[in-house]
């Protein structure tokens, strides 16, 4: 089996290598190794599936095929620079780096070779502000909304008044981890909760002592900014202690069906935010089976389908083919080039009509980019872990985020950086 | 045949102890010097430049500084990563609080503040050898990396603690951020990378490396001769913290743009540049470059070889690359156990006699 799949991604390299017509490329700079494989995997996987399946069902974007180039960047962010470097020149359309510390070093770089970058929850939160990050891209959601759901879901259980209650961060100690740190310390001034800060180094293996911390400070509510093989461990240290599962909500990158597997029944009730649909009861799923699965095309080892993470995956390569979709009808051209996809990307506007006649029907919330705003309404729902049925369950609606406090964030924030790199206000 | 030292006579001292006594060295040396700075800028493209001679430039540079500690003066030290951290967070500070400072002084400036850092850290080195020493270098690489993480001055106070190269230029070109011509960034290395590295065959062939080699050999024997060992165990850790000082300064302002401590100066970086000695030859200055350039062109290699060529899966193709890399490390210190440097060494002894060894 494994000699078939070699040969099978033999047979693609050399078609690839052949000369076809233009093709729209998209890189996936993935990571399939390191301690955050986990989360690279079906990830990627996602991204890949939905790309085979656009190009077998549809022949492409508006009958242009998409050519997909993997690089593995094992979360590092020098091979994340080589990345880059080895695929642009191939007229990559949009980069998605799935880690903070690559989008930090690529910001620059995609602004001044006119490339659009998507971070999709992550990476930089102020490049919310279109007026200051031209090319970079953070719709539906980003980690500030992420911490202002959290905290609004905690508001909810609590009947609006959490005044007086505990709150741990407990963090992957990178520039990841950090960025709610800000817009927390802001929400417990607003509403007179404690907060408490617990780093975790990388790569988050050893987390004894924050939870035994934890143990001793007793907070009401610990709120999780983790990723890879940090979350797993978290979910267990958690339900070593007997933390009360329920009050434990994860950021949605502490939110894969691999992160509470490990710790089985202990693991029930666990929390973690979303801003799409989990499992795979949509309609989609079934031209996944009969694209992609069925002729055996399905990315990686093919198990990841209808994980959460594969979802998100799955749903950044379907902004993705809107967007470059969007560009087409803009410029009136097929084969587009990074600044069309820009603009595409700019002008994307998802509604339920356009979900459902994707077969996605409320798989995510309804949105439209703006020249000023490049992250969209900040959305998000709450999915409960169900350690007997295997599965997430979405308990609530996508709600809003605190856009008041985050907004006048967002604008202190990217103007401190136009003012570092000498930035003009665009959209004027 | 073509290499030999025969018919090369020198008539005064100071041509019989140059650098390079062998008028084939000398003449290879000066042409690969021109063929660097007058051909490769117009015959590399970006990819090459970005991915792979600015990473091995930068790293030569922190090799050449680790040997001058390890390898010249035998003190075992596991904190380069950590030493390059405080070089970038120097080189960022200075950059963002001095706007109009010179980029070249900004990065001879980093260097200087991590000499002075690693001349602190150098201190038990008085008291404490060999594996000890280690282990106490050891925790300046993790208090480094705490303190740049746990300080927020350090990085400004941004909100996610990673620090950002502004752009800066030299002669009104970039040579940081984002519009620098990747040709402009490889000069500027470039430069850097020769002074640094004539200055340090100067270093260790003078007074200075022979105090440092004979502490290495035995420091009592050395002390009973009169070297101080305070004074030259201080000026390797001093001089070799100013190299790797440069060389983080480099590796973020230059080549990286934007880092993070924990990710970009991690433990696996103190470990890859004592990698990089270890197989370059220890207490060699050509071996720190050849070092460098396997450890950085190898995964690179490996990497468009088995995805770009064979098209493997990536993630196959990443875990090969441990093994090969991996196997080639163990390889090496089996068959060849001084280094790079010892077989180009051998080599020449061998071209020396070549094609009549009797």
């Amino acid at each position: 089996m494994k000699m078939t799949k070699l040969a099978a991604f033999a047979a693609t390299a050399i078609t690839m290598a052949s000369p076809v017509l233009a093709d729209l490329v998209f890189p996936s700079l993935s990571y399939r190794t390191g301690p955050y494989a986990a989360g690279g995997i079906p990830f990627a996987d996602g991204y890949a599936d939905y790309f085979t399946m656009v190009n077998a069902r549809d022949g492409g974007i508006g009958g242009v095929p998409i050519k997909m180039i993997e690089c593995e960047t094992g979360y590092n962010t020098e091979k994340g620079v080589e990345c880059y470097e080895s695929t642009k020149g191939e007229g990559a359309l949009v980069y998605q780096p799935l880690s903070t510390g690559i989008t930090y070093q690529l910001i620059p770089k995609v602004t001044a070779d006119g490339i659009p970058m998507h971070t999709m929850g992550y990476g930089r939160t102020s490049a919310a502000n279109g007026k200051v990050f031209s090319n970079v891209f953070n719709y539906p959601a980003n980690y500030w909304n992420g911490a202002s759901n959290a905290v609004n879901h905690i508001l909810d259980i609590n009947d609006g008044n959490i005044e007086g209650k505990t709150i741990a961060l407990v963090y992957h100690n990178s520039a990841y981890g950090k960025e709610p740190i800000r817009t927390l310390e802001e929400l417990s001034k607003k509403h007179g909760f404690k907060l408490s800060l617990l780093a975790v180094d990388h790569p988050g293996q050893e987390q004894k002592s924050q939870w035994l911390q934890i143990r001793r400070e007793k907070p009401d509510y610990v709120v999780m900014y983790g990723w890879g093989v940090m979350n797993q461990v978290a979910v267990q240290e958690a339900a070593n202690i007997r933390f009360p599962m329920e009050n434990f909500i994860g950021i949605w990158w502490s939110g894969g069906e691999h992160d509470v597997l490990p710790a089985g029944d202990a693991a029930n009730g666990y929390k973690a935010l979303t801003f799409h649909g989990v499992g795979k009861d949509y309609p989609v799923f079934a031209d996944v089976q009969k694209y992609v699965v069925e002729p055996g095309n399905a990315a990686g080892a093919g198990d990841q389908i209808g994980t959460a993470v594969y979802n998100r995956g799955f749903y950044a390569a379907m902004l993705a083919v809107e967007a470059a979709k969007t560009a087409q009808e803009i410029h009136g051209v097929k084969d587009i080039t990074p600044a069309m996809m820009r603009d595409g990307m700019e002008a994307l506007v998802i509604d339920e009509a356009k979900m459902t006649a994707l077969g996605m029907p409320n798989f995510g919330p309804s949105f439209s980019v703006s020249c000023e705003n490049h992250g969209g309404p900040g959305l998000g729902g709450v999915a409960q872990w169900d350690a007997g049925a295997k599965e997430w369950k979405l308990i609530s609606d996508y709600a809003p985020s605190d856009m008041e406090v985050i907004g006048e964030l967002i604008v202190e924030d990217s103007m401190a950086f136009a003012a570092e790199n000498n930035i003009e206000e665009r959209c004027n | 045949m073509i290499y030999r030292e025969a018919g090369d006579f020198k008539t005064s001292y100071a041509k019989d102890q140059q650098t390079f006594p062998i008028a084939f060295d000398r003449w290879g040396y000066f042409i690969t010097l021109a063929f660097a700075f007058l051909v490769v800028p117009f015959i590399i493209n970006d990819y090459w430049i970005n991915a792979v001679v600015l990473p091995f430039l930068i790293y030569a540079i922190a090799a050449i500084g680790l040997n001058i500690l390890t390898g010249y003066c035998g003190q075992v030290s596991l904190g380069s990563g950590g030493f390059m951290a405080v070089g970038a967070y120097a080189a960022y500070k200075l950059m963002t609080g001095f706007p109009d400072l010179n980029i070249v002084f900004v990065i001879f400036l980093s260097g200087g503040v991590t000499a002075l850092v690693g001349m602190l850290f150098g201190l038990p080195s008085l008291r404490i050898k060999g594996f000890y020493l280690a282990v106490a270098t050891l925790a300046a690489q993790f208090f480094l990396v705490w303190l740049f993480n746990k300080v927020p001055w350090f990085y400004n106070y941004s909100a996610s603690g990673q620090i950002s190269a502004p752009e800066r230029s030299i002669f009104g070109y970039a040579v940081t951020g984002a519009n620098a011509l990747p040709a402009v960034s490889y000069l500027f290395c470039l430069c850097f990378v020769v002074i640094l590295a004539w200055a340090a065959r100067n270093l260790t062939r003078g007074a200075n490396g022979r105090k440092w080699m004979a502490i290495r050999d035995m420091d009592i024997a050395a002390e009973i001769i009169g070297v101080n060992p305070l004074k030259t165990k201080l000026t390797a850790f001093g001089v070799s913290s100013f190299y790797i000082g440069i060389a983080g300064a480099m590796l973020f302002a230059v080549y990286l743009g934007a880092a993070e401590v924990g990710e970009a100066f991690g433990i696996s970086k103190s470990f890859l540049i004592l990698f990089m000695v270890i197989i370059g030859g220890l207490g060699s200055i050509f071996g720190s470059f050849a070092g460098a350039a396997f450890m950085v062109l190898m995964p690179v290699l490996l990497k468009n070889v088995m995805v770009g060529q064979l098209g493997w899966p990536t993630d196959m193709a990443a875990h090969f690359e441990f093994v090969i890399v991996g196997g080639l490390i163990v390889l090496f210190l089996i068959v060849e156990p001084h280094g790079l440097a010892q077989l180009w060494r051998l080599a020449k002894e061998k071209l020396r006699l070549w094609p009549f060894p009797h």
